[in-house]
């Protein structure tokens, strides 16, 4: 925290503050000012208000490098990685506030792990495989190059809840998988090793919470931090199941 | 007192901590995951470049096998590592990755035919072969003869992160988020479990079990700039300290990155320079040549660290208002190479640092970036000192890096460490020694220490700032305690950490009361435990007169095997003690496969042990007579240092290896 943008510029961010622990508090903005330095992103910001501000500010950061989705939030109304968000692409006024959505911990703090493993457990997001038993020792299976990148492209999801907090279906259907759930399905679907029929996809999301439910408004793909293929991957499934419904 | 009874706590859910989860489950074991965030944010999600497996797929990887790997492994240490482990790491790696592709992880794949490489700055074609298409592939890293380095773009952490979790979420591993584990719970010796706080409502829990597995990651953030995620601050290796019988092993051996970007200490994979790329000072001028001639940017991490560091040192660094920095050029990689295969270098430098990697040099320097050190195990994980008390991964030392890790084989070891210390576990508990028998008013004990730590911090008054002290303990690791190292300064850091251990007693946390989620808590504690652990890390290299891997003493410039071939042991046996307490475990040359040789970076400044020569005789004649009788790479390997009846039997089986024996 050196030298100064040469602008000078003081940083006045404006918080949704909410302790849902404490009885007595209800939820409301907070400004903190914050002297601008060079290369700031929000995660030095918002670590510096904590650390020279208000030491109970709650937040979520952990590799701080655009990596993991941890520090996902709504900034200037718009859902984005806070970590890897430069001061200097926003105004001097600037406001943040938690995903919605998710279960709220406290101030920009939220649970997306709990609804992440919920979605995970409900896709059943693993390799399904009852035939092969794996030998360890032996050579492993060989998959062709392209199909390996095609697959890790998808792999690459992080988890943040972005597209979930800018998706407009989930608004109305609140058990929606959203994009990212569509993006994992058409992942293993993708993915030769898991023996899943196009019948067992259909009867997890050939439905209205499912790739029928999305209302084609696809802020999910404008918000994803990862630039992953959203709108062609719903539209593949949805084609997919289409195909599968018309079959049976 | 609320209290949860499981077979296994397993304290943390990155790659090492979930494999292990998963290992103790398909024994039919019962287990529960403490993590303070949720498993797929996990620092294992930040490894980039790839993970080391001797699968010798590619034509760049063709002759290699364990034998080598094991080679590279024990060089890159510096003859730290335990060469048992070493061998038994080597061996598994195969399985490991094979494991992983089962689970999912869209490793890279081997494509027939002719592809342009870059090597030693010139367009090179390599001809892959027919047979090898679709076997997963490998790319080059530092310190290594092969090719060896399997991957998945550069996002290899987060794809085999992604595939181990949610292989935990089919087998049904309970995972409880946000829990932190601030105590052990342990009685004559042995290890019952942990005091964990949640981190949400800012309940105590005790969680009651048979074995405890610590696999928390390294402690880098007790530097002020490391690449570590924020969470690796060294708690897992705290609270073993803090039972004042667990140990920790050569907590002074800290590597540094040689690429992290400048200012903010994020990593860029070793792949870069494994894919081609060159390091460029001021002029423009690719200088490792001229200081490494042989590997140039792909020597081992600590020497390139080194080597960077000296070259800035001459006037040669680039001037920023960030201090001085080099230049990491992938450029000459072309785009279509770094969109696919370094794309998340691509997007931190767009997002970092607002340029574009293809068109433009990335500004680099040596940052802090992981921990050999770690709490101290045999080669079962097991603490040599508390029974009961696992860990594994970059929380341990069991030891498979010694001084120096080669790029590549952390997320190795931890799906093999995790693989392996999940058997070992799973055969204790079902042995009768693993039974419990604590009273519970003694968990009792254990919890009213914690809880009445917690209150002291939320009531003091007129107390030290947790911020201040910890700021300043950042910074004298990162000034007095890096990459190069020398007396008077560590003498002062020790000094000035011991003085700020006392202060920390009386840290009082402002403003912030609340007894649920309350980040200033959260630092108040950590700060205490931050600073012990520092404290190991500092007095280690004061007392290591030695320079051995990336522990470098301008002092003591030499590798001295005939005093210091040994491990480093720190224990913190009362909790009033001002200062650690060390002692070293000697390191048996008569027991070696490798003995201690030349490493061939710069001048061979080898002070060697006068055992040294007697082995490598004993090695060099058993070697030649067997190889005489035709005896095979394993016959002989098993000659020298047998290590095949340490390992698990499922994993004791030959690799298949293409061009070897399929």
């Amino acid at each position: 925290m050196s030298t100064q943008e040469q602008n000078n510029r003081v940083l006045k961010i404006s918080i949704l503050r909410f302790d849902p622990h404490d009885p007595e508090d209800f939820p409301h903005m907070e400004t903190f000012e914050v002297p601008e330095a060079v290369g700031m992103t929000l995660f030095i910001a918002l670590n510096y208000i904590r650390e020279h501000h208000d030491n109970s500010l709650k937040f979520d950061f952990v590799c701080r490098a655009g990596i993991c989705g941890s520090c996902s939030m709504l900034v200037n109304g718009k859902p984005t990685l806070a970590c890897r968000t430069l001061t200097k692409t926003l105004e001097e006024n600037i406001t943040l506030a938690p995903l919605p959505l998710f279960e709220l911990i406290g101030d920009l703090s939220i649970y997306t792990g709990k609804w992440m493993r919920g979605l995970n457990e409900r896709l059943e997001t693993w390799i399904h495989d009852k035939s092969n038993e794996l030998n360890s020792d032996k050579l492993e299976e060989r998959m062709e190059p392209a199909l390996a990148d095609e697959i890790y492209e998808l792999d690459r999801c992080v988890e943040c809840g972005c597209c979930v907090a800018g998706c407009g279906t989930i608004q109305m259907r609140e058990n929606f998988v959203g994009a990212v759930g569509l993006n994992k399905v058409a992942r293993y679907h993708l993915d030769p090793r898991d023996e899943r029929t196009d019948e067992e996809f259909y009867e997890m999301i050939g439905n209205e919470d499912g790739v029928f439910g999305c209302m084609t408004l696809l802020g999910c793909e404008d918000v994803c931090p990862k630039d992953l293929p959203l709108q062609s991957k719903i539209a593949y499934m949805r084609r997919m199941m289409l195909k599968t419904s018309l079959k049976n | 007192m609320k209290v949860i009874y499981t077979d296994v706590l397993i304290i943390g859910g990155g790659l090492a901590g979930l494999r292990v989860a998963t290992g103790v489950k398909e024994r039919g074991h019962d287990c529960v995951v403490l993590t303070l965030v949720p498993p797929k944010r996990s620092h294992s999600s930040a490894a980039q470049g790839g993970m080391q497996a001797s699968l010798a797929n590619s034509v760049m990887g063709e002759g290699d096998n364990e034998d080598v790997h094991f080679s590279d492994t024990i060089k890159g240490s510096d003859w730290g590592a335990d060469q048992v482990v070493a061998r038994m790491f080597t061996h598994c790696a195969p399985k490991a990755i094979r494991e992983l592709a089962h689970w999912g992880v869209p490793w890279s794949r081997v494509h027939r035919g002719d592809r342009t490489a870059i090597i030693n700055a010139k367009k090179v074609t390599i001809t892959e072969k027919d047979e090898a298409h679709g076997l997963i592939t490998a790319r080059d890293f530092g310190g290594t003869k092969k090719w060896r380095t399997c991957y998945t773009s550069d996002g290899t952490g987060h794809s085999m992160l992604y595939a181990m979790d949610n292989k935990a979420h089919q087998d049904k591993v309970e995972i409880h988020e946000r829990l932190e584990a601030i105590s052990l719970i342990h009685e004559n010796g042995r290890c019952y479990g942990a005091i964990a706080r949640n981190l949400m409502s800012g309940e105590l829990v005790a969680y009651i079990s048979k074995a405890t597995t610590i696999a928390t990651g390294g402690y880098g953030r007790i530097y002020s700039v490391s690449t570590n995620a924020i969470i690796c601050q060294g708690i897992g290796q705290a609270i073993a300290l803090e039972t004042g019988v667990a140990t920790l092993g050569n907590m002074e051996a800290i590597q540094f990155h040689p690429t992290a970007i400048v200012p903010v200490g994020i990593l860029t994979t070793e792949g870069c320079r494994g894919d081609g790329g060159l390091l460029l000072d001021k002029d423009g001028y690719r200088f490792m040549p001229d200081y490494e001639p042989d590997k140039k940017e792909l020597a081992s991490r600590d020497v390139v660290s080194r080597r960077m560091t000296e070259h800035m040192r001459k006037g040669k660094g680039v001037k920023s208002i960030y201090g001085d920095h080099l230049w990491l050029d992938i450029t000459i990689l072309g785009r279509e190479h770094i969109e696919k295969n370094l794309r998340e270098v691509k997007e931190i430098c767009e997002n970092f640092l607002g340029i574009d990697p293809a068109e433009e040099w990335i500004p680099v320097r040596p940052t802090q970036h992981y921990s050999m050190g770690g709490i101290r195990t045999d080669y079962r994980g097991e603490s040599q000192t508390l029974k009961g008390l696992y860990s594994c991964g970059e929380a341990a030392c069991w030891d498979l890096h010694g001084f120096n890790r080669l790029g590549g084989n952390s997320v190795s070891e931890t799906v093999v460490a995790g693989m392996l210390v999940a058997e070992y576990i799973s055969d204790y508990l079902e042995s009768a020694e693993s039974h419990l028998s604590i009273h519970t008013a003694n968990v009792e004990k254990f919890m009213k220490i914690e809880q009445d730590k917690i209150d002291a911090l939320l009531v003091k008054e007129n107390g030290e700032d947790a911020y201040v002290l910890r700021r300043r303990m950042e910074e004298i690791m990162m000034s007095d305690v890096g990459i190069f190292r020398n007396g008077e300064d560590l003498q002062k850091a020790v000094d000035e950490l011991k003085e700020l251990h006392q202060r920390a007693k009386n840290i009082e946390v402002f403003r912030s009361k609340s007894h649920a989620a309350n980040p200033a808590l959260v630092n108040a504690y950590r700060t205490q435990k931050m600073i012990k652990v520092a404290l190991t890390v500092a007095l280690g290299a004061l007392l290591r007169t030695e320079s051995r891997g990336a522990h470098s003493r301008e002092d003591f410039p030499e590798r001295d095997d005939a005093n210091w071939l040994k491990r480093s042991i720190t224990t913190w046996p009362n909790s009033e003690d001002e200062m650690p307490t060390m002692s070293y475990e000697e390191i048996s040359i008569s027991s070696m496969e490798m003995p201690p040789g030349f490493r061939g970076y710069g001048k061979d400044l080898t002070i060697h042990n006068e055992v040294t020569p007697i082995r490598q005789s004993a090695v060099d004649a058993t070697l030649k007579e067997l190889e005489t009788q035709g005896k095979s790479r394993f016959e002989i390997q098993n000659a020298l240092m047998p290590f095949m009846d340490k390992l698990p039997k499922k994993y004791q089986g030959r690799n298949e290896r293409f061009g070897e024996n399929v």
